[in-house]
């Protein structure tokens, strides 16, 4: 079964950035052509776990089952809070604790909030790079949800702004042909004599 | 089965008193511990190797010459020796000198380091760093096996017909480890020698260190050096001790909280559960000590950290009585639970008598 990650990073409860992330999902899995296993992560919840994996190196259990569900998705929605013209430090965070390559080919949806539209292309200017750096797939609409858009209407408003990259992101998941992101460290180790042979002795 | 401990050789203030101590204390406080652990019985003493502050041990065969001189019968061993940033043609010369001064009781755990700064320091740079360890490491085993060595690689000058000197003790040169928390290539390179694997064991969860043991014994095998259950495998390994366990939780916790590794992150509780580290009564140390069997099979080492994040030196011989006031449990414990045929971890006196056997059956 196709999986789909939900990633959110609001941090007050209810969210603005997990409903913005909850109206993606659906958009996404309304033009699929098959229904989804979907997983939401809310960064909140996990916040101590990140933490500890950055002063310890390794994550804890219930953020190692995050990261895995990362690495073995099909396809990941991305959304964060705005904050200094950035995306938060908690949604950064969880981006360096992952794997190099979980996200290596990986279709990838990025949303924001903010209080003001004008931040809108943080998601531009800070989250795109970020995402191709990491080698993933970013579908070409990101979607920014401003306090005053959700009071919003019609088709070039924020609701077709969401419908417009849920049926991007649902494209390139119909489309794919196979799993993607981070590789087993043990599967393809030179054997020695090669790895001797290589530096010439 | 053998039983020790390691040290890091960190300076680290003790977070209950702000005082910390000076080097000369703590090179002693090392010397001392290391007398203290032959003391109550056990098999082997290791310091690391670091050549910045806050650590103190850059010199490791100066401080075990001088161990050697005031132990009978402790194994010196390191950890680790740096492969990657060290000349190898003098870790072949110290090394064989301490075997002749410490009458064969020596061995080694090769390491890489994991300090960027260190490489450009001694000439290397940390991009090469499984290469070095690769290239170094072919070249020693030669050092100590040929008498006369001619060499060419990639890291240093070319050698014509050199002899490194003196040569290992009897013709036997020290039984060798190598270490590394998460790099398979070093396990590969462990395999292929038919040396000894040792895993840290104490920073990260068990899933961890057995998988990378699983993968050194089944390359071992491979390589033709005996079964996989042959292998011969070391683990690190953390635990503060006192008779009540609640007492020792009191008293590590501000140590824990303020350790320089993984302290102001997890709790001691989580970190108890996540990692081997155990902090609790004796026969809490002894029942955690033996589940590690259970994930990396039959081993040949277990080696303990014990003097780290500012614990003062009084505590730290306290522990060592402790561990030894448990070392006779855990040597019978161990041995009960062993496969038949488990070989035990190399000696100098095991390989004369090996070679020495070897010898008759040519003559």
């Amino acid at each position: 079964m196709t999986s789909l990650v939900v990633i959110s990073a609001g941090l007050s409860q209810p969210s603005s950035t997990r409903l913005l992330a909850d109206k993606l999902s659906s958009a996404t899995v309304h033009q699929l052509a098959e229904v989804p296993e979907v997983t939401v992560l809310e960064l909140r919840d996990l916040a101590q776990d990140i933490t500890n994996n950055l002063l310890t190196g390794f994550p804890s259990g219930k953020l190692s089952a995050a990261v895995e569900s990362v690495a073995k998705a099909d396809a990941v929605i991305a959304v964060t809070p705005i904050f200094s013209a950035s995306y938060s430090g908690l949604f950064k965070s969880f981006f360096d604790v992952l794997d190099p390559d979980a996200l290596d080919g990986k279709p990838v949806l990025i949303g924001a909030t903010g209080g003001s539209s004008r931040h809108s292309l943080a998601l531009e200017h800070a989250l795109r790079p970020l995402f191709s750096y990491l080698r993933a797939v970013v579908v070409p609409t990101a979607v920014y949800a401003a306090s005053e858009d959700w009071a919003s209407s019609g088709e070039g408003e924020l609701s077709g702004r969401v419908q417009r990259a849920g049926g991007q992101l649902a494209a390139l998941l119909n489309g794919s042909t196979g799993t993607t992101g981070a590789k087993d460290p043990f599967a393809d180790v030179i054997p020695f004599a090669d790895m001797l042979k290589a530096q010439g002795q | 089965m053998q039983f020790g401990i390691f040290s890091v050789g960190d300076v680290t203030p003790d977070p209950t008193t702000g005082r910390t101590p000076t080097e000369r204390e703590r090179i002693k406080a090392m010397v001392r511990i290391a007398q203290k652990a032959e003391e109550v019985g056990l098999d082997v003493f290791a310091t690391g190797e670091h050549h910045n502050p806050p650590f103190v041990p850059s010199s490791p065969t100066t401080m075990l010459g001088y161990i050697a001189a005031t132990t009978e019968k402790l194994i010196l061993s390191t950890s680790t020796t740096l492969i990657t940033t060290n000349d190898p043609v003098k870790i072949a010369e110290d090394y064989a000198m301490l075997q002749h001064l410490a009458d064969g009781r020596v061995d080694l755990v090769m390491g890489r380091g994991n300090t960027g700064p260190v490489y450009p320091w001694f000439g290397q740079d940390i991009r090469q760093g499984i290469p070095l360890a690769v290239e170094n490491y072919a070249m020693l085993h030669k050092l100590w096996r040929e008498d006369v060595v001619d060499w060419e690689g990639k890291f240093r000058t070319p050698l014509q017909g050199f002899t490194a000197t003196p040569r290992p003790l009897d013709g036997i040169p020290p039984f060798v480890w190598h270490g590394s928390i998460r790099s398979p290539e070093i396990a590969e390179q462990a395999a292929f020698y038919g040396d000894g694997f040792l895993h840290n064991h104490i920073f990260w969860p068990k899933e961890h260190t057995a998988r990378m043991v699983q993968f050194y014994r089944q390359r071992f095998a491979h390589y033709g050096h005996g079964t996989a259950e042959q292998a011969i495998v070391g683990l690190g390994g953390q635990f503060f001790m006192r008779k009540n366990s609640q007492d020792a939780v009191k008293e590590f916790r501000p140590y824990f909280d303020n350790a320089p590794v993984y302290g102001h992150g997890p709790s001691l509780e989580e970190f108890s559960t996540q990692t081997p580290l155990t902090v609790g009564s004796p026969q809490q140390v002894i029942d955690r000590t033996l589940s590690f069997r259970e994930y990396v099979g039959d081993y040949q080492r277990q080696s303990f950290l014990i003097d780290h994040a500012g614990l003062p030196l009084k505590t730290v011989l306290e522990q060592l009585d402790l561990l030894g006031e448990i070392l006779p449990t855990l040597r019978s414990e161990f041995a009960a639970r062993r496969a038949p045929g488990t070989p035990d971890a190399p000696t100098h006196a095991s390989l004369l008598a090996k070679q020495q056997s070897l010898a008759t059956v040519t003559e």
